[in-house]
């Protein structure tokens, strides 16, 4: 290619591309295609969060805010944290408002890790948290989950993974892509760890407010981790708001004031009238986002209900809106298995691989589509899966070889 | 736990009546002839009245008036409003009735083939109902939202990426 790329930054042109994005331009293209691999709500935002943006423009607030966001917005957040998750922030010092929690990730890895130092990542892994680690100059460190343990970390294997240069642990539940989520005991275990080697925990909690068998527990709850954690969560998913570029980061004055340090250089603050929307959403659309939290969780015992009858294995998911089962079984890789699904039954689903090694075997499949999109993109999987069976392209060629002879 | 399933078997039925037994029953985790069983109970007890489709009649060009009518009542001795309501709400003419705070006691709606049917049917049946004092006939210019359907819903059209993070 042309020499210019020798010029790009060697950091970053050794970050290889999304693998979701060759598969963007593939279904792209296509017509009729019924997709389950985005990652956003199926949901247009709530109607009374719109709306208290459009007055908010009508009223003129199209300037800066300071750079931690609106005071009112963070207040809001504040007592919206307290009262949905126990966690306790001072909003003056210790809540900073993102461009998504993307931003906010970014920016805790920037302000958290220096050159060399290792990040513990849970993989499957969302597929942000290992490039900007490299762009933060710090050395991701995957740690794979199975699905047998049900794509959780332990603490152990937490203890193994670390060095003297270890510094954060990313935790990230409920799941983007498995749908897993850390039961209360289990993150006890690994507090204990992060505390044992003080370690500093960032957690992307972007799901929280969708788990759906009792609630959410943030590991900034347990003794000595709220101000060893950073806590990441934001608008786009539960509010159904992605689109707004809204989210937030909740920790120490110490972190926080970092972190800020570099969003006021970088960012200056997040959009005012997202700000806007945002309290409108803490305000009044709690009852919208329970409603639309209700219709995830129907969506999934549906969603596993298909898998079950497809006999695909899968981890019936806690969180979160995706499906992430097993394909192994097909013989195909997924990413071929994704392929030849999406050209032959024009379903999208993402390929587990998109989301690290250890996802090769699985597919992620959103459940943020409508039911009757689900109901009959499942009909066209479990053809698809009929037909690999009688083709016996799902067999061992070895074993194909014979069948034809037959 | 049962009371949690019917509440999500109501749910799931008032969002869209026509949805098969099986459907819920994968949505719901559980058995589609459990969900029968409820939904059957659920009918007996009353608590599922009817099952009813919602039409916007303009679309096919049928002639159909609506008049929302403000009725004052004298209440009785002993059954208040409830006597006159229910003479009222007999009428086939009358869709919704409802008991109101206010200036007035009763809002009934009312439907006819035309605003003749309908001022027919206030003048002759509802005006002389012993008990009733006065009656004031609104009559619907447009209906731009039913039981929590939009009419003409023009918006969510925006697309989203096929595939995304």
């Amino acid at each position: 290619m042309s020499s210019w790329d020798e010029y790009v930054n060697p950091v970053v042109r050794r970050i290889p591309p999304s693998g979701i994005r060759r598969f963007f331009d593939l279904a792209a293209e296509m017509k009729g295609v019924i997709s389950l691999g985005v990652g956003e709500p199926d949901f247009v935002t709530p109607w009374r969060i719109r709306e208290a943006c459009i007055y908010a423009l009508e009223k003129g607030y199209t300037m800066y805010t300071s750079n931690s966001g609106l005071k009112e917005l963070r207040e809001e957040i504040a007592r919206y944290l307290n009262r949905a998750f126990q966690l306790r922030y001072n909003p003056e010092k210790e809540i900073l408002v993102t461009v998504g929690v993307s931003e906010a990730l970014d920016l805790a890895l920037r302000a958290l890790v220096a050159p060399g130092e290792e990040v513990l990542i849970p993989e499957p892994t969302y597929v942000s948290y290992i490039p900007c680690t490299v762009l933060a100059g710090g050395v991701p460190v995957p740690l794979q989950t199975t699905m047998d343990k049900g794509f959780r970390i332990t603490a152990d294997q937490v203890e193994q993974a670390i060095t003297p240069k270890t510094r954060v642990l990313l935790l990230a539940y409920p799941n983007n892509p498995t749908g897993a989520v850390l039961p209360r005991t289990e993150l006890e275990d690994i507090a204990a760890v992060a505390r044992e080697h003080d370690l500093v925990v960032v957690s992307d909690e972007i799901y929280a407010q969708l788990t759906y068998d009792g609630e959410h527990f943030s590991i900034a709850r347990l003794p000595e981790m709220r101000d060893r954690t950073v806590v990441l969560q934001g608008f786009s998913k539960a509010f159904a708001m992605t689109g707004w570029r809204l989210g937030y980061a909740a920790g120490n004055e110490a972190f926080i004031g970092a972190m800020t340090k570099i969003h006021q250089y970088t960012m200056l603050c997040a959009p005012i009238t997202a700000q806007v929307a945002a309290i409108e959403a803490l305000k009044n659309g709690l009852q919208e986002m329970r409603q639309m939290v209700r219709q995830y969780n129907y969506r999934r015992r549906l969603v596993v209900n298909a898998f079950k009858e497809m006999g695909l294995p899968c981890l019936e998911p806690g969180g979160a809106f995706y499906a992430f089962p097993s394909i192994r079984e097909t013989g195909l890789s997924s990413e071929t298995f994704c392929e030849r699904l999406l050209v032959e039954e024009r379903v999208a689903v993402v390929p587990g691989t998109a989301f690290g090694p250890s996802g090769e075997g699985f597919i992620r499949c959103s459940y943020a589509a409508s039911v009757a999109n689900l109901t009959e993109a499942f009909k066209r999987m479990a053809g698809f899966l009929q037909r690999l069976k009688k083709t016996g392209a799902a067999i061992p060629a070895q074993q194909g070889a014979v069948h034809s002879v037959k | 736990m049962d009371e949690n399933k019917r509440k999500e078997i109501l749910e799931l039925l008032e969002a869209n009546a026509r949805q098969t037994p099986q459907e819920m029953a994968a949505m719901l985790n559980m058995e589609a002839a459990a969900v029968e069983e409820i939904i059957r109970e659920m009918e007996q007890e009353g608590l599922i009245l009817g099952y009813r489709t919602l039409i916007n009649w303009n679309k096919i060009g049928l002639e159909r008036v609506t008049a929302l009518i403000e009725v004052k009542v004298t209440p009785q001795r002993d059954v208040g409003f409830d006597a006159v309501a229910d003479r009222i709400a007999r009428f086939p003419e009358v869709r919704t009735m409802r008991l109101m705070s206010g200036t007035y006691d009763l809002a009934v709606e009312v439907e006819g083939r035309t605003m003749q049917d309908v001022a027919f049917f206030v003048a002759t049946r509802l005006a002389p109902i012993e008990g009733v004092v006065s009656t004031t006939t609104h009559f619907v210019l447009k209906s731009y939202k039913e039981n929590g359907i939009l009419f003409e819903a023009k918006e969510e059209t925006a697309p989203r990426l096929v595939v995304s993070p």
